[in-house]
Protein backbone atom coordinates (compact mmCIF):
# COMPACT_ATOMS: atom_id res chain seq x y z
CA UNK A 1 0.00 0.00 0.00
CA UNK A 2 2.85 2.41 0.76
CA UNK A 3 5.68 2.07 -1.73
CA UNK A 4 8.95 3.93 -1.42
CA UNK A 5 10.82 3.95 -4.69
CA UNK A 6 14.53 4.81 -4.60
CA UNK A 7 13.77 7.53 -2.09
CA UNK A 8 16.69 9.89 -1.44
CA UNK A 9 17.07 13.03 0.64
CA UNK A 10 20.21 15.09 0.87
CA UNK A 11 20.64 17.99 3.28
CA UNK A 12 23.57 19.77 1.69
CA UNK A 13 26.41 17.29 1.79
CA UNK A 14 24.66 14.93 4.23
CA UNK A 15 22.67 12.19 2.54
CA UNK A 16 20.08 11.53 5.23
CA UNK A 17 18.15 8.94 3.20
CA UNK A 18 19.88 7.08 0.43
CA UNK A 19 18.00 5.19 -2.25
CA UNK A 20 15.43 3.51 -0.02
CA UNK A 21 13.02 1.16 -1.75
CA UNK A 22 10.39 -0.78 0.16
CA UNK A 23 6.77 -1.89 0.11
CA UNK A 24 4.66 -1.64 3.22
CA UNK A 25 1.56 -3.81 2.72
CA UNK A 26 -1.88 -2.60 3.78
CA UNK A 27 -2.58 -3.29 7.43
CA UNK A 28 1.10 -3.79 8.23
CA UNK A 29 2.92 -2.21 11.13
CA UNK A 30 6.29 -1.34 9.65
CA UNK A 31 8.86 -0.27 12.22
CA UNK A 32 11.76 1.84 10.97
CA UNK A 33 14.62 0.90 13.22
CA UNK A 34 18.20 2.01 13.51
CA UNK A 35 20.70 4.10 15.47
CA UNK A 36 20.32 7.85 15.92
CA UNK A 37 20.76 9.88 12.76
CA UNK A 38 20.23 6.99 10.36
CA UNK A 39 17.38 8.70 8.56
CA UNK A 40 14.25 7.19 10.11
CA UNK A 41 12.47 10.46 10.82
CA UNK A 42 13.47 11.91 7.46
CA UNK A 43 12.07 8.86 5.68
CA UNK A 44 8.82 9.11 7.59
CA UNK A 45 8.37 12.83 7.04
CA UNK A 46 8.75 12.38 3.32
CA UNK A 47 5.64 10.21 3.39
CA UNK A 48 3.41 13.09 4.55
CA UNK A 49 5.55 15.56 2.64
CA UNK A 50 6.81 17.50 5.63
CA UNK A 51 10.12 16.94 3.84
CA UNK A 52 10.46 16.99 0.06
CA UNK A 53 12.56 14.16 -1.37
CA UNK A 54 15.66 15.05 -3.36
CA UNK A 55 14.79 12.19 -5.68
CA UNK A 56 12.63 9.11 -5.75
CA UNK A 57 8.92 8.66 -5.34
CA UNK A 58 6.35 7.59 -2.79
CA UNK A 59 3.14 5.85 -3.78
CA UNK A 60 0.15 5.36 -1.50
CA UNK A 61 -2.37 2.93 -2.95
CA UNK A 62 -0.62 3.30 -6.27
CA UNK A 63 -0.89 7.10 -6.37
CA UNK A 64 2.24 9.18 -6.59
CA UNK A 65 1.98 11.42 -3.52
CA UNK A 66 3.92 14.26 -5.15
CA UNK A 67 0.99 14.75 -7.53
CA UNK A 68 -1.49 15.21 -4.66
CA UNK A 69 -2.23 18.39 -2.76
CA UNK A 70 0.02 18.33 0.33
CA UNK A 71 -2.68 19.55 2.71
CA UNK A 72 -5.23 17.00 1.49
CA UNK A 73 -2.62 14.27 1.66
CA UNK A 74 -1.73 15.12 5.27
CA UNK A 75 -5.34 15.10 6.37
CA UNK A 76 -5.58 11.53 5.12
CA UNK A 77 -2.53 10.43 7.11
CA UNK A 78 -2.60 10.21 10.89
CA UNK A 79 0.50 11.72 12.48
CA UNK A 80 1.85 11.12 15.99
CA UNK A 81 5.08 12.76 17.16
CA UNK A 82 7.30 12.01 20.12
CA UNK A 83 6.66 15.41 21.73
CA UNK A 84 2.93 14.60 21.46
CA UNK A 85 2.11 18.14 20.37
CA UNK A 86 -1.37 18.49 21.86
CA UNK A 87 -2.55 22.07 21.46
CA UNK A 88 -2.56 23.55 24.99
CA UNK A 89 -5.27 26.08 24.13
CA UNK A 90 -7.77 23.42 23.10
CA UNK A 91 -9.69 20.93 25.21
CA UNK A 92 -8.99 17.23 24.74
CA UNK A 93 -12.20 16.97 22.75
CA UNK A 94 -11.20 19.77 20.39
CA UNK A 95 -7.69 18.39 20.10
CA UNK A 96 -9.02 15.02 19.01
CA UNK A 97 -11.37 16.66 16.52
CA UNK A 98 -8.76 18.85 14.82
CA UNK A 99 -8.67 16.93 11.56
CA UNK A 100 -12.42 16.16 11.46
CA UNK A 101 -13.01 19.90 11.95
CA UNK A 102 -10.57 20.76 9.18
CA UNK A 103 -12.42 18.31 6.97
CA UNK A 104 -15.72 19.96 7.88
CA UNK A 105 -17.28 16.92 9.52
CA UNK A 106 -20.54 17.27 11.34
CA UNK A 107 -19.75 18.45 14.87
CA UNK A 108 -22.01 15.98 16.61
CA UNK A 109 -20.53 13.09 14.70
CA UNK A 110 -16.93 14.05 15.40
CA UNK A 111 -17.57 14.73 19.11
CA UNK A 112 -19.24 11.36 19.44
CA UNK A 113 -16.30 9.69 17.77
CA UNK A 114 -13.87 11.50 20.10
CA UNK A 115 -15.68 9.97 23.07
CA UNK A 116 -15.62 6.49 21.53
CA UNK A 117 -11.92 6.73 20.75
CA UNK A 118 -11.08 7.86 24.27
CA UNK A 119 -12.85 4.82 25.63
CA UNK A 120 -10.77 2.59 23.38
CA UNK A 121 -7.64 3.77 25.18
CA UNK A 122 -9.21 3.46 28.62
CA UNK A 123 -9.77 7.15 29.29
CA UNK A 124 -13.21 7.99 30.65
CA UNK A 125 -14.76 10.51 28.20
CA UNK A 126 -16.92 12.10 30.89
CA UNK A 127 -13.75 12.96 32.79
CA UNK A 128 -11.33 13.83 30.02
CA UNK A 129 -13.19 15.39 27.09
CA UNK A 130 -13.45 18.81 28.73
CA UNK A 131 -10.00 18.87 30.21
CA UNK A 132 -6.99 20.69 28.84
CA UNK A 133 -3.75 18.90 27.97
CA UNK A 134 -1.89 20.31 30.98
CA UNK A 135 -4.38 18.53 33.23
CA UNK A 136 -3.28 15.11 31.92
CA UNK A 137 -0.30 12.96 32.78
CA UNK A 138 2.32 12.25 30.15
CA UNK A 139 0.94 8.80 29.46
CA UNK A 140 -2.60 10.10 29.17
CA UNK A 141 -1.45 12.83 26.79
CA UNK A 142 0.31 10.29 24.62
CA UNK A 143 -2.87 8.22 24.41
CA UNK A 144 -4.75 11.31 23.32
CA UNK A 145 -2.00 11.96 20.76
CA UNK A 146 -2.62 8.53 19.24
CA UNK A 147 -6.38 8.93 19.35
CA UNK A 148 -6.14 12.34 17.69
CA UNK A 149 -4.25 10.81 14.79
CA UNK A 150 -7.03 8.26 14.38
CA UNK A 151 -9.94 10.68 14.64
CA UNK A 152 -10.62 11.15 10.93
CA UNK A 153 -10.13 7.44 10.36
CA UNK A 154 -7.12 7.79 8.04
CA UNK A 155 -5.96 4.60 6.33
CA UNK A 156 -2.32 5.42 7.06
CA UNK A 157 -0.71 6.27 10.37
CA UNK A 158 2.78 7.71 10.87
CA UNK A 159 4.25 7.56 14.35
CA UNK A 160 7.66 8.97 15.26
CA UNK A 161 8.83 7.38 18.51
CA UNK A 162 5.36 7.88 19.92
CA UNK A 163 6.10 6.14 23.20
CA UNK A 164 9.69 7.30 23.56
CA UNK A 165 9.03 9.83 26.30
CA UNK A 166 7.02 7.51 28.53
CA UNK A 167 8.34 5.53 31.47
CA UNK A 168 8.94 1.82 30.73
CA UNK A 169 5.95 0.48 32.65
CA UNK A 170 3.46 2.86 31.08
CA UNK A 171 5.07 2.29 27.73
CA UNK A 172 4.29 -1.43 27.84
CA UNK A 173 0.69 -0.65 28.72
CA UNK A 174 0.27 1.85 25.90
CA UNK A 175 1.97 -0.48 23.44
CA UNK A 176 -0.50 -3.20 24.38
CA UNK A 177 -3.41 -0.80 24.03
CA UNK A 178 -2.14 0.28 20.66
CA UNK A 179 -1.81 -3.30 19.47
CA UNK A 180 -5.39 -3.98 20.50
CA UNK A 181 -6.53 -0.87 18.69
CA UNK A 182 -4.55 -1.84 15.60
CA UNK A 183 -5.96 -5.37 15.62
CA UNK A 184 -9.37 -3.75 15.32
CA UNK A 185 -8.62 -0.86 12.98
CA UNK A 186 -6.01 -2.47 10.69
CA UNK A 187 -4.31 0.76 9.65
CA UNK A 188 -1.15 0.79 7.61
CA UNK A 189 1.34 2.02 10.17
CA UNK A 190 4.85 3.37 9.73
CA UNK A 191 6.43 3.56 13.14
CA UNK A 192 9.84 4.98 14.00
CA UNK A 193 11.68 3.45 16.91
CA UNK A 194 15.18 2.80 18.07
CA UNK A 195 14.10 0.21 20.59
CA UNK A 196 14.47 -3.31 19.24
CA UNK A 197 12.17 -4.75 21.90
CA UNK A 198 9.44 -2.33 20.94
CA UNK A 199 9.95 -3.22 17.29
CA UNK A 200 9.78 -6.96 17.92
CA UNK A 201 6.65 -6.47 19.94
CA UNK A 202 4.75 -4.23 17.55
CA UNK A 203 6.04 -4.84 14.06
CA UNK A 204 4.72 -7.01 11.31
CA UNK A 205 7.71 -5.77 9.32
CA UNK A 206 10.98 -4.25 10.44
CA UNK A 207 13.12 -1.97 8.27
CA UNK A 208 16.65 -1.59 9.60
CA UNK A 209 18.49 1.57 8.56
CA UNK A 210 22.11 2.57 8.73
CA UNK A 211 23.52 5.86 7.43
CA UNK A 212 20.40 6.50 5.38
CA UNK A 213 20.43 3.12 3.70
CA UNK A 214 17.87 0.38 4.17
CA UNK A 215 19.94 -2.61 5.28
CA UNK A 216 17.28 -5.22 5.89
CA UNK A 217 13.51 -5.30 5.49
CA UNK A 218 11.74 -8.39 6.72
CA UNK A 219 9.39 -9.94 9.24
CA UNK A 220 10.68 -9.60 12.81
CA UNK A 221 11.29 -13.31 13.26
CA UNK A 222 13.35 -13.49 10.06
CA UNK A 223 15.44 -10.52 11.08
CA UNK A 224 16.10 -12.06 14.49
CA UNK A 225 16.80 -15.49 13.05
CA UNK A 226 18.78 -14.39 10.00
CA UNK A 227 20.34 -10.96 10.41
CA UNK A 228 21.80 -10.04 7.04
CA UNK A 229 25.14 -8.77 8.38
CA UNK A 230 27.06 -8.06 11.56
CA UNK A 231 25.60 -4.59 11.88
CA UNK A 232 22.08 -5.96 12.03
CA UNK A 233 23.13 -8.83 14.29
CA UNK A 234 24.77 -6.38 16.70
CA UNK A 235 21.83 -4.05 16.52
CA UNK A 236 19.21 -6.66 17.32
CA UNK A 237 21.42 -7.88 20.16
CA UNK A 238 23.23 -11.00 21.33
CA UNK A 239 20.03 -12.25 22.93
CA UNK A 240 18.13 -12.18 19.67
CA UNK A 241 17.12 -15.82 20.01
CA UNK A 242 15.49 -15.04 23.33
CA UNK A 243 13.71 -12.10 21.71
CA UNK A 244 12.20 -14.48 19.19
CA UNK A 245 10.44 -16.25 22.03
CA UNK A 246 7.97 -13.45 22.34
CA UNK A 247 7.05 -13.75 18.68
CA UNK A 248 5.73 -17.29 19.01
CA UNK A 249 2.50 -18.15 20.77
CA UNK A 250 2.28 -21.15 23.02
CA UNK A 251 -0.54 -22.41 20.83
CA UNK A 252 1.83 -22.59 17.86
CA UNK A 253 4.58 -24.43 19.72
CA UNK A 254 2.64 -26.95 21.79
CA UNK A 255 1.93 -30.58 21.11
CA UNK A 256 -1.78 -30.70 20.50
CA UNK A 257 -4.40 -33.37 21.21
CA UNK A 258 -2.43 -34.81 24.12
CA UNK A 259 -3.36 -38.02 25.88
CA UNK A 260 -4.77 -37.63 29.37
CA UNK A 261 -6.43 -39.60 32.13
CA UNK A 262 -9.36 -38.93 34.44
CA UNK A 263 -9.55 -39.48 38.21
CA UNK A 264 -11.40 -42.78 37.88
CA UNK A 265 -8.90 -44.42 35.50
CA UNK A 266 -6.77 -47.18 36.96
CA UNK A 267 -3.04 -46.69 37.34
CA UNK A 268 -2.47 -49.47 34.82
CA UNK A 269 -4.34 -47.44 32.22
CA UNK A 270 -2.20 -44.39 33.02
CA UNK A 271 1.04 -46.39 32.74
CA UNK A 272 -0.10 -47.97 29.50
CA UNK A 273 -0.92 -44.61 27.95
CA UNK A 274 2.40 -43.12 28.95
CA UNK A 275 4.34 -46.04 27.59
CA UNK A 276 2.38 -46.10 24.39
CA UNK A 277 3.36 -42.47 23.79
CA UNK A 278 6.84 -42.70 25.19
CA UNK A 279 6.05 -40.18 27.93
CA UNK A 280 7.12 -40.13 31.56
CA UNK A 281 4.26 -37.93 32.74
CA UNK A 282 0.55 -37.67 32.02
CA UNK A 283 -1.99 -35.00 32.84
CA UNK A 284 -5.20 -35.79 34.67
CA UNK A 285 -8.22 -33.83 33.51
CA UNK A 286 -11.58 -33.25 35.14
CA UNK A 287 -14.83 -34.64 33.78
CA UNK A 288 -15.14 -31.86 31.19
CA UNK A 289 -11.46 -31.71 30.28
CA UNK A 290 -9.96 -29.11 32.62
CA UNK A 291 -6.34 -29.77 33.60
CA UNK A 292 -6.34 -30.95 37.25
CA UNK A 293 -2.98 -32.54 38.01
CA UNK A 294 -0.41 -34.98 36.74
CA UNK A 295 1.25 -38.32 37.39
CA UNK A 296 4.88 -39.33 36.95
CA UNK A 297 5.62 -42.76 35.53
CA UNK A 298 8.28 -43.59 38.14
CA UNK A 299 5.94 -42.79 41.01
CA UNK A 300 3.16 -45.13 40.01
CA UNK A 301 4.80 -48.01 38.18
CA UNK A 302 3.80 -51.27 39.84
CA UNK A 303 1.33 -49.61 42.18
CA UNK A 304 -2.40 -50.32 42.27
CA UNK A 305 -5.46 -48.08 42.63
CA UNK A 306 -6.92 -45.23 40.65
CA UNK A 307 -5.39 -42.07 39.24
CA UNK A 308 -7.28 -39.84 41.64
CA UNK A 309 -5.40 -41.25 44.66
CA UNK A 310 -1.94 -40.53 43.31
CA UNK A 311 -2.31 -37.32 41.39
CA UNK A 312 0.04 -34.43 42.09
CA UNK A 313 -0.68 -30.78 41.51
CA UNK A 314 0.60 -29.31 38.27
CA UNK A 315 3.66 -27.15 38.93
CA UNK A 316 2.69 -24.60 36.34
CA UNK A 317 0.11 -23.93 33.69
CA UNK A 318 0.48 -21.71 30.69
CA UNK A 319 -2.26 -20.09 28.64
CA UNK A 320 -2.24 -21.00 24.95
CA UNK A 321 -2.36 -17.29 24.09
CA UNK A 322 0.80 -16.46 26.01
CA UNK A 323 4.07 -16.19 24.12
CA UNK A 324 6.97 -18.57 24.51
CA UNK A 325 8.88 -16.08 26.62
CA UNK A 326 6.25 -16.48 29.34
CA UNK A 327 6.38 -20.24 28.88
CA UNK A 328 10.14 -20.46 29.23
CA UNK A 329 10.06 -18.10 32.16
CA UNK A 330 7.43 -20.27 33.88
CA UNK A 331 9.52 -23.38 33.25
CA UNK A 332 12.58 -21.79 34.82
CA UNK A 333 10.73 -20.44 37.80
CA UNK A 334 9.06 -23.79 38.54
CA UNK A 335 12.17 -25.80 37.67
CA UNK A 336 10.35 -28.00 35.15
CA UNK A 337 10.99 -28.96 31.55
CA UNK A 338 7.39 -29.03 30.39
CA UNK A 339 4.16 -27.17 30.95
CA UNK A 340 0.53 -28.07 30.46
CA UNK A 341 -1.22 -25.57 28.18
CA UNK A 342 -4.78 -24.50 28.87
CA UNK A 343 -7.21 -22.12 27.23
CA UNK A 344 -8.99 -19.25 28.97
CA UNK A 345 -11.49 -21.65 30.54
CA UNK A 346 -8.80 -23.95 31.85
CA UNK A 347 -9.35 -26.78 29.39
CA UNK A 348 -6.28 -28.87 28.72
CA UNK A 349 -5.13 -28.21 25.15
CA UNK A 350 -1.58 -29.51 24.91
CA UNK A 351 1.88 -29.23 26.38
CA UNK A 352 5.13 -27.47 25.59
CA UNK A 353 8.56 -28.86 26.37
CA UNK A 354 11.97 -27.19 26.50
CA UNK A 355 13.13 -29.60 23.82
CA UNK A 356 10.24 -28.69 21.58
CA UNK A 357 10.96 -24.98 21.93
CA UNK A 358 14.67 -25.45 21.19
CA UNK A 359 13.85 -27.44 18.11
CA UNK A 360 11.34 -24.88 16.89
CA UNK A 361 13.81 -21.99 17.24
CA UNK A 362 16.64 -24.09 15.81
CA UNK A 363 14.63 -25.09 12.77
CA UNK A 364 14.58 -21.59 11.29
CA UNK A 365 18.36 -21.25 11.67
CA UNK A 366 18.83 -24.41 9.66
CA UNK A 367 16.28 -23.48 7.02
CA UNK B 1 -7.11 72.19 48.17
CA UNK B 2 -7.28 74.54 45.19
CA UNK B 3 -6.71 71.66 42.79
CA UNK B 4 -9.66 69.67 44.10
CA UNK B 5 -11.83 72.72 43.89
CA UNK B 6 -10.75 73.21 40.29
CA UNK B 7 -11.55 69.60 39.51
CA UNK B 8 -14.92 69.86 41.18
CA UNK B 9 -15.83 72.99 39.24
CA UNK B 10 -14.63 71.70 35.89
CA UNK B 11 -15.91 68.12 35.85
CA UNK B 12 -17.77 68.45 32.52
CA UNK B 13 -14.69 69.93 30.83
CA UNK B 14 -12.42 67.22 32.30
CA UNK B 15 -14.83 64.62 31.05
CA UNK B 16 -14.82 66.09 27.53
CA UNK B 17 -11.04 66.22 27.48
CA UNK B 18 -10.84 62.64 28.76
CA UNK B 19 -13.12 61.46 25.97
CA UNK B 20 -10.96 63.30 23.44
CA UNK B 21 -7.92 61.61 24.91
CA UNK B 22 -9.51 58.17 24.82
CA UNK B 23 -10.69 58.68 21.28
CA UNK B 24 -7.21 59.76 20.14
CA UNK B 25 -5.45 56.85 21.83
CA UNK B 26 -8.18 54.36 21.01
CA UNK B 27 -8.23 55.01 17.30
CA UNK B 28 -4.45 54.96 17.03
CA UNK B 29 -4.19 51.70 18.99
CA UNK B 30 -6.79 50.02 16.79
CA UNK B 31 -4.86 51.11 13.70
CA UNK B 32 -1.57 50.06 15.32
CA UNK B 33 -2.95 46.59 16.08
CA UNK B 34 -4.18 46.25 12.51
CA UNK B 35 -0.71 47.00 11.19
CA UNK B 36 1.56 45.76 13.99
CA UNK B 37 0.14 42.27 14.46
CA UNK B 38 0.30 41.32 10.74
CA UNK B 39 3.82 42.76 10.52
CA UNK B 40 4.81 40.79 13.61
CA UNK B 41 3.40 37.62 12.04
CA UNK B 42 4.97 38.31 8.66
CA UNK B 43 8.48 38.75 10.02
CA UNK B 44 8.37 35.35 11.73
CA UNK B 45 8.97 33.94 8.26
CA UNK B 46 12.39 35.54 7.83
CA UNK B 47 14.98 36.13 10.50
CA UNK B 48 16.81 38.80 8.47
CA UNK B 49 13.60 40.70 7.84
CA UNK B 50 12.65 40.47 11.51
CA UNK B 51 15.98 41.93 12.62
CA UNK B 52 15.61 44.86 10.27
CA UNK B 53 11.99 45.65 11.05
CA UNK B 54 12.55 45.48 14.81
CA UNK B 55 15.63 47.66 14.47
CA UNK B 56 13.76 50.34 12.57
CA UNK B 57 10.80 50.21 14.96
CA UNK B 58 13.14 50.59 17.92
CA UNK B 59 14.97 53.48 16.25
CA UNK B 60 11.69 55.31 15.64
CA UNK B 61 10.84 54.97 19.33
CA UNK B 62 13.91 57.03 20.23
CA UNK B 63 12.64 60.09 18.35
CA UNK B 64 11.26 62.50 20.96
CA UNK B 65 7.54 62.91 20.52
CA UNK B 66 7.71 66.68 20.13
CA UNK B 67 10.24 66.21 17.33
CA UNK B 68 8.07 63.62 15.64
CA UNK B 69 5.07 65.95 15.69
CA UNK B 70 7.34 68.65 14.27
CA UNK B 71 8.54 66.36 11.51
CA UNK B 72 4.99 65.52 10.49
CA UNK B 73 3.88 69.15 10.15
CA UNK B 74 5.58 69.95 6.81
CA UNK B 75 4.63 66.55 5.36
CA UNK B 76 0.97 66.77 6.28
CA UNK B 77 0.53 70.47 5.54
CA UNK B 78 0.67 69.44 1.89
CA UNK B 79 -2.83 68.02 2.40
CA UNK B 80 -3.82 70.80 4.74
CA UNK B 81 -3.57 68.64 7.88
CA UNK B 82 -0.30 69.87 9.36
CA UNK B 83 -1.74 70.17 12.85
CA UNK B 84 -4.65 68.64 14.73
CA UNK B 85 -6.07 65.19 14.98
CA UNK B 86 -4.47 63.46 11.97
CA UNK B 87 -0.79 64.10 12.74
CA UNK B 88 -1.44 63.15 16.37
CA UNK B 89 -2.95 59.83 15.35
CA UNK B 90 -0.14 59.12 12.90
CA UNK B 91 2.50 59.78 15.53
CA UNK B 92 0.73 57.60 18.07
CA UNK B 93 0.37 54.75 15.56
CA UNK B 94 4.11 54.94 14.88
CA UNK B 95 4.96 54.86 18.59
CA UNK B 96 2.67 51.91 19.23
CA UNK B 97 4.28 49.77 16.54
CA UNK B 98 7.34 48.57 18.39
CA UNK B 99 5.69 46.99 21.45
CA UNK B 100 3.01 45.38 19.32
CA UNK B 101 5.29 44.09 16.56
CA UNK B 102 7.92 42.92 19.01
CA UNK B 103 5.50 41.07 21.27
CA UNK B 104 3.66 39.46 18.36
CA UNK B 105 6.94 38.32 16.83
CA UNK B 106 8.40 36.98 20.07
CA UNK B 107 5.19 35.26 21.13
CA UNK B 108 4.82 33.43 17.84
CA UNK B 109 8.48 32.51 17.68
CA UNK B 110 8.14 31.09 21.19
CA UNK B 111 5.33 28.72 20.25
CA UNK B 112 6.71 25.23 20.76
CA UNK B 113 8.02 24.06 17.34
CA UNK B 114 6.53 20.62 17.92
CA UNK B 115 3.06 22.21 17.98
CA UNK B 116 3.79 23.78 14.64
CA UNK B 117 4.99 20.45 13.30
CA UNK B 118 1.89 18.68 14.60
CA UNK B 119 -0.32 21.35 13.05
CA UNK B 120 1.34 21.18 9.65
CA UNK B 121 1.53 17.40 9.78
CA UNK B 122 -2.20 17.16 10.41
CA UNK B 123 -2.90 19.24 7.34
CA UNK B 124 -3.44 22.80 8.56
CA UNK B 125 -2.75 25.60 6.11
CA UNK B 126 -0.70 28.63 7.18
CA UNK B 127 -3.80 30.62 8.10
CA UNK B 128 -5.43 27.70 9.94
CA UNK B 129 -2.26 27.23 11.92
CA UNK B 130 -2.32 30.90 12.89
CA UNK B 131 -5.96 30.84 13.82
CA UNK B 132 -6.10 27.56 15.73
CA UNK B 133 -2.66 27.33 17.26
CA UNK B 134 -0.23 30.20 17.05
CA UNK B 135 -2.43 33.23 17.70
CA UNK B 136 -4.41 31.71 20.60
CA UNK B 137 -1.16 30.71 22.26
CA UNK B 138 0.54 34.03 21.49
CA UNK B 139 -2.49 36.10 22.52
CA UNK B 140 -1.57 36.86 26.15
CA UNK B 141 1.84 38.17 25.13
CA UNK B 142 0.39 40.18 22.24
CA UNK B 143 -2.10 41.78 24.62
CA UNK B 144 0.77 42.66 26.93
CA UNK B 145 2.36 44.45 23.96
CA UNK B 146 -0.88 46.33 23.44
CA UNK B 147 -0.92 47.28 27.12
CA UNK B 148 2.56 48.72 26.80
CA UNK B 149 1.52 50.62 23.70
CA UNK B 150 -1.63 51.98 25.34
CA UNK B 151 0.16 53.29 28.42
CA UNK B 152 2.86 54.78 26.26
CA UNK B 153 0.32 56.43 23.96
CA UNK B 154 -1.71 57.88 26.81
CA UNK B 155 1.44 59.68 27.88
CA UNK B 156 2.47 60.76 24.39
CA UNK B 157 -1.07 61.93 23.57
CA UNK B 158 -0.81 64.40 26.41
CA UNK B 159 1.83 66.20 24.36
CA UNK B 160 -0.29 66.18 21.22
CA UNK B 161 -2.11 69.17 22.61
CA UNK B 162 0.78 71.28 21.29
CA UNK B 163 -0.29 70.48 17.75
CA UNK B 164 -3.89 71.21 18.59
CA UNK B 165 -5.16 67.68 19.05
CA UNK B 166 -6.92 68.44 22.34
CA UNK B 167 -7.14 65.84 25.08
CA UNK B 168 -6.04 65.98 28.71
CA UNK B 169 -2.74 67.55 27.65
CA UNK B 170 -4.53 70.90 27.34
CA UNK B 171 -4.73 71.16 31.15
CA UNK B 172 -1.02 70.56 31.36
CA UNK B 173 -0.03 73.01 28.62
CA UNK B 174 -2.33 75.71 30.02
CA UNK B 175 -1.05 74.99 33.50
CA UNK B 176 2.46 75.62 32.26
CA UNK B 177 1.75 78.71 30.19
CA UNK B 178 -0.51 80.31 32.84
CA UNK B 179 1.68 79.11 35.72
CA UNK B 180 -1.42 77.52 37.20
CA UNK B 181 -0.47 74.43 39.25
CA UNK B 182 -4.15 73.51 39.65
CA UNK B 183 -4.60 72.88 35.94
CA UNK B 184 -1.20 71.26 35.68
CA UNK B 185 -1.98 68.82 38.48
CA UNK B 186 -5.47 68.13 37.16
CA UNK B 187 -4.02 67.14 33.80
CA UNK B 188 -1.28 65.02 35.34
CA UNK B 189 -3.62 63.19 37.69
CA UNK B 190 -6.19 62.57 34.96
CA UNK B 191 -3.56 61.17 32.59
CA UNK B 192 -2.21 58.84 35.30
CA UNK B 193 -5.63 57.62 36.30
CA UNK B 194 -6.55 57.01 32.68
CA UNK B 195 -3.35 55.03 32.12
CA UNK B 196 -3.94 52.88 35.21
CA UNK B 197 -7.57 52.22 34.34
CA UNK B 198 -6.70 51.33 30.75
CA UNK B 199 -3.92 49.00 31.86
CA UNK B 200 -6.12 47.11 34.29
CA UNK B 201 -8.96 46.86 31.80
CA UNK B 202 -6.63 45.29 29.29
CA UNK B 203 -5.29 42.93 31.94
CA UNK B 204 -8.86 41.83 32.59
CA UNK B 205 -9.41 41.45 28.86
CA UNK B 206 -6.30 39.27 28.62
CA UNK B 207 -7.57 37.01 31.38
CA UNK B 208 -10.90 36.74 29.65
CA UNK B 209 -9.50 35.95 26.21
CA UNK B 210 -6.80 33.51 27.28
CA UNK B 211 -7.77 29.85 26.98
CA UNK B 212 -8.09 28.17 30.40
CA UNK B 213 -5.64 25.60 29.08
CA UNK B 214 -2.93 28.27 28.94
CA UNK B 215 -3.49 29.89 32.32
CA UNK B 216 -0.68 29.20 34.70
CA UNK B 217 -2.82 29.08 37.82
CA UNK B 218 -6.39 28.16 37.01
N1 LIG C 1 16.71 19.80 8.45
C1 LIG C 1 17.91 19.18 8.39
N2 LIG C 1 19.00 19.84 7.94
C2 LIG C 1 20.20 19.24 7.86
N3 LIG C 1 20.43 17.97 8.23
C3 LIG C 1 19.40 17.25 8.68
C4 LIG C 1 18.09 17.81 8.80
N4 LIG C 1 17.26 16.87 9.29
C5 LIG C 1 18.00 15.77 9.48
N5 LIG C 1 19.28 15.99 9.12
C6 LIG C 1 20.37 15.00 9.17
O1 LIG C 1 19.95 13.86 8.48
C7 LIG C 1 20.35 12.68 9.16
C8 LIG C 1 19.15 11.82 9.47
O2 LIG C 1 18.31 12.49 10.39
P1 LIG C 1 16.98 11.86 10.98
O3 LIG C 1 16.34 12.90 11.82
O4 LIG C 1 16.19 11.28 9.87
O5 LIG C 1 17.55 10.71 11.88
P2 LIG C 1 16.77 9.67 12.81
O6 LIG C 1 17.08 8.33 12.29
O7 LIG C 1 15.36 10.04 12.94
O8 LIG C 1 17.53 9.85 14.19
P3 LIG C 1 16.97 9.87 15.70
O9 LIG C 1 16.83 8.46 16.12
O10 LIG C 1 18.05 10.57 16.45
O11 LIG C 1 15.68 10.62 15.70
C9 LIG C 1 21.11 13.14 10.39
O12 LIG C 1 22.49 13.08 10.08
C10 LIG C 1 20.65 14.55 10.57
O13 LIG C 1 21.68 15.31 11.17
MG1 LIG D 1 14.11 10.80 14.57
Amino acid sequence: MIRLDRLTKAFGSVTAVDGVTMDVPSGAVCVLLGPSGCGKTTTMKMINRLITPTSGKIFIDGRDTSTLDAVTLRRSIGYVIQQIGLFPNKTIEDNICVVPDLLGWDRKKSRKRAAELLELVNLDPSVFLRRYPKELSGGQQQRVGVVRALAADPPVLLMDEPFGAIDPINREVIQDEFMKLQAELKKTVVFVSHDIDEAVKMASHIAIFRDGKLIQFDKPDHILANPIDNFVADFVGGDRTLKRLRLVKVADAMQVAPVSVVAGDSLETAVARMEANNHTTIVMVGPRGRARGFLHLNDIRGKGGVVGDHVETLPGLINVNDDLRNAVSAMFSHGVTWLACVDDEGFYKGYVTQRGISQLLGASYRE
Amino acid sequence: MGTFQFIGENLPLIWTRTLEHIWLVGISIVIAICTGVPIGILITRSRALADRVLYVAAAVMTIPSIALFGLLIPVLSKIGQGIGFLPAVIALVIYAQLPIIRNTYTAIMNVDPSLREAAVGMGMTFLQRLRHVELPIALPVIINGVRNAVVLNIAVAAIATYIGAGGLGTFISRGISQTDPRQLLTGAIAVSVLAIVADFSLLALRRYLTSPGLRTNP
